[in-house]
């Protein structure tokens, strides 16, 4: 039986990056799974994630937020990236994100599904988004960025490749 | 090398009060449970929760749910509701279904979040879709899971799977 989820990329940081990017992607698989648990240096830490270094405002997302108090939810449109929800990791708790790129390799725009879940044993936040790019090329390179604070000492990063056929 | 590897199954046959995965290997990097569940509380759908090593106090939560009316969020007790299976008075042949993303299972030197996402359509008025964010707030590695009906049992034909993947 053909191997249908395999590990492509993996990265555990060892000091304190601004970034995180993944390369040379190739066209094999059916969709794309990438799984971060981060933990941030000194507390809150907002990330985004960039494809093929589009730097256009070629971005939207809606997503449900919730953290404990209530429920929200909003859109964000003709983005420069697509922000990854955040609420307060730091090293005590990390956070985890999931983040699954659908028919990655195909001609169509990209539609991403993401998970965000960050309990902190009293407080915390979880959110579930959609993401779109308006591009059609094949995603060919990730890039997991920062708007506040590094990502910290421990912060693993996991991209797997699922294939259908 | 194949990644996403079963660990253990459990295809209820009769009815219980709970399912526990024990002695899980060290193996993998990530777990991930899959459950599909209906239980006999007399209500139309029960709270299904979840503990690690044996050890509710240890797990916290934040959840996010919607009930086809309006979404509410908060912090459930330990042991936490992590989603929400059909019961006995809700639409028969109904499971309520649900996957949880435990990363980092075996890390020994912080603890660990986990990630639910649940739902449970049953074609009637009210019906739960569940977000959750997890925490098991210890540096033991995970070995053991339950999940507990809460006071309900589990029926027949509820299934519940964990795999292990590898990013090794």
């Amino acid at each position: 039986m053909a191997t249908t989820y395999e590990k492509i990329a993996s990265t555990t940081i060892t000091s304190s990056t601004a970034s995180i990017t993944f390369s040379s992607i190739t066209g094999t698989y059916t969709d794309l799974r990438l799984v971060i648990v981060n933990t941030s240096v000194t507390g809150n830490n907002i990330a985004y994630i960039q494809l093929n270094s589009d730097t256009g405002t070629n971005y939207s997302s809606t997503y449900i937020y919730g953290d404990g108090s209530s429920a929200q939810s909003s859109r964000e449109v003709s983005q420069t990236y697509n922000t990854l929800a955040s609420s307060g990791s730091n090293v005590s708790f990390p956070q985890l994100w999931t983040i699954d790129l659908l028919s990655y390799a195909g001609s169509t725009f990209k539609t991403s599904l993401a998970t965000m879940a960050n309990d902190r044993n009293g407080s915390g936040a979880t959110e579930y988004s959609v993401y779109l790019w308006r591009n059609t090329a094949a995603i060919t390179s990730i890039l997991i960025g920062t708007i506040v604070n590094n990502f910290g000492t421990g912060t693993s990063a996991t991209l797997y490749g699922i294939l259908k056929a | 090398m194949a990644t996403y590897t079963l660990i253990s199954s459990n295809v209820l046959s009769s009815s219980a009060a709970s399912v526990t995965f024990s002695s899980i290997t060290a193996t993998f990097t990530d777990l991930v449970l899959r459950c599909s569940t209906r239980t006999d509380a007399a209500a139309t759908q029960s709270a299904i929760k979840i503990f690690f090593n044996n050890s509710s106090p240890d797990t916290s939560a934040t959840f996010m749910e919607g009930d086809g009316a309006s979404v509410t969020s908060g912090f459930p007790s330990a042991p936490v509701l992590v989603f929400r299976a059909s019961a006995a008075t809700g639409t028969s042949n109904t499971f309520g279904n649900a996957e949880i993303y435990i990363p980092s299972y075996t890390n020994t030197t912080a603890v660990k979040p986990f990630s639910s996402f649940g739902v449970q359509e049953n074609n009637t008025t009210t019906a739960y879709i569940d977000v959750v964010a997890g925490l098991n707030n210890t540096t033991s590695a995970i070995s053991r899971i339950d999940i507990d009906g809460n006071g309900n049992n589990f029926v027949t034909g509820s299934s519940f799977y964990l795999y292990g993947i590898s990013n090794a």
